[in-house]
């Protein structure tokens, strides 16, 4: 394909919106894990766990068992999630402190963490806490959950408002951590990091293998 | 008989020192002693470091003691707030230093330092940025960065129920860092919107014990603001 035609079936494409890409990712995680979402699109995520579908959801500020926002009659105001805004607690949550909650983190004990990012790099490199030219560097609890949860993806645009691919070769930006990205959901598509690098796991509904390649700075493999 | 109840905020702000490095706990607007504060302000002590996990926000609590420019040093994890325009002005001006640091790391460096252990290997942060210049040490094939002990010379506590021996609890977030920064520090510094009777606390419900506290005053402010 042409990289004209490429241009097309962009253009024709219906990109995942942010509450899709959240969807999708959701849809994938196992009844029993437990998982901490991040700020950025993952904050959505949760939202869309099937009901019948038991999955544990940890916040790093000390809450196991983070339930939805809210109704407005109903919030207690002294619970709030990493993003600073009112959740609430499922039946059989708990509370811990800040050294217990990063025990679970840093201690292996997540089976994921859903993670926004600036860029990904195919090695499984990733970059989303601070960018060439920002002055107030904000890490937060992405580097402890980046190193100690079982796995991560991340939950990204494809491009950054230039077009510029944020699916890289190398990440030009400071790591997040090394090597410990393992999928990552995108506006366009849904990509594992393996061996070999990026491999295609799903497309945005009209969009080619060709044309997805064609904004993507990294080589792209078709998953066997 | 033990009563670690003082009655006014200067008995609670007392021997506060320049130069102290001060833990603030509290994760966005919960939990935040924001009484302790304004009493640290009117006590007047100067040059401090403060270890809180923002960079405060708007122009109460920790932004107002860095605007009345009491703050030497920031140790956080996350300045850039929904609104942390008091620090980003200093900071920009050069009138504040910042240290970033990761939140579990920087939780961890306190438990340590109230635990008693001097240093420990953590496998966050390797291969990046705030690695550099950190000893590094591999164990069973994963490499790990050496982090110290942080201790405070104060640390400023809200928490939900108080009695005399400085037993406390907390409630949901608000519980956050404080069990560690009351471990980590000399003196420990508690405002609670309620007092009770000694054993009147469920001792299952305990979140800090009172060998953690020093001093307790009551501040029942009501219900927090997000903002």
């Amino acid at each position: 394909m042409s990289t004209k035609a490429a241009a097309e079936t962009l253009a024709a494409c219906k990109p995942w919106t942010r509450e899709e890409i959240a969807a999708r990712a959701a849809r994938d995680i196992p009844e029993g894990w437990y998982v901490n979402v991040g700020i950025g699109i993952p904050v959505l995520l949760p939202n869309y766990i099937p009901p019948e579908r038991e999955v544990i959801i940890q916040s790093e500020n000390g809450i196991l068992g983070m339930g939805p926002s809210p109704p407005d009659d109903k919030i207690n105001r002294w619970l709030i999630n990493a993003s600073k805004k009112y959740v609430t607690l499922v039946p059989g949550g708990s509370y811990v402190h800040h050294a217990d909650s990063f025990a679970m983190i840093r201690g292996g004990h997540l089976d994921l963490c859903v993670l926004g990012s600036f860029q990904v790099a195919e090695n499984g490199d990733f970059a989303n806490w601070t960018s060439a030219g920002d002055d107030m560097p904000s890490v937060g609890g992405a580097m402890d959950l980046a190193a100690g949860a079982k796995a991560i993806w991340l939950l990204m645009d494809h491009t950054t408002k230039n077009g510029d691919s944020k699916v890289m070769r190398r990440c030009t930006y400071p790591l997040t951590a090394v090597g410990a990205a393992k999928r990552v959901y995108t506006n366009l598509a849904v990509l594992d990091i393996t061996d070999n690098g990026f491999a295609v796991r799903d497309l945005a509904p009209g969009l080619t293998f060709e044309a997805l390649q064609d904004v993507t700075d990294a080589p792209l493999h078709l998953t066997n | 008989m033990i009563n670690k109840i003082v009655q006014s905020m200067a008995e609670a702000t007392a021997d506060i020192r320049d130069n102290a490095v001060v833990l603030i706990g509290g994760f966005g607007s919960i939990g935040q002693p924001n009484a302790l504060i304004e009493g640290l302000i009117e006590q007047g002590a100067k040059d401090l470091t403060v270890v809180a996990n923002n960079a405060g926000v708007g122009h109460t609590g920790l932004a107002r003691l860095m605007e009345v420019g009491r703050v030497r040093k920031i140790i956080c994890s996350y300045p850039r707030t929904s609104d942390p325009v008091v620090f980003a002005e200093l900071y920009r001006a050069g009138k504040i230093e910042l240290e970033v640091m990761p939140q579990g790391t920087m939780a961890e460096r306190m438990r340590a330092a109230g635990a008693g252990i001097p240093a420990f290997y953590t496998p966050t942060s390797v291969g990046t940025k705030l690695a550099e210049g950190k000893e590094a040490r591999d164990f069973h094939g994963r490499t790990y960065v050496l982090e110290e002990a942080l201790f405070g010379d104060v640390a400023l506590v809200e928490a939900w129920q108080a009695d005399r021996w400085g037993n406390l609890t907390y409630r949901s977030s608000a519980r956050n860092f404080y069990p560690v920064m009351a471990m980590a520090a000399k003196l420990t510094i508690v405002q609670a919107q309620h007092i009770v009777e000694l054993g009147a606390l469920d001792p299952e419900q305990v979140a800090t014990p009172g060998i953690f506290v020093d001093r307790v005053v009551h501040v029942p402010y009501g219900e927090p603001v997000v903002t």
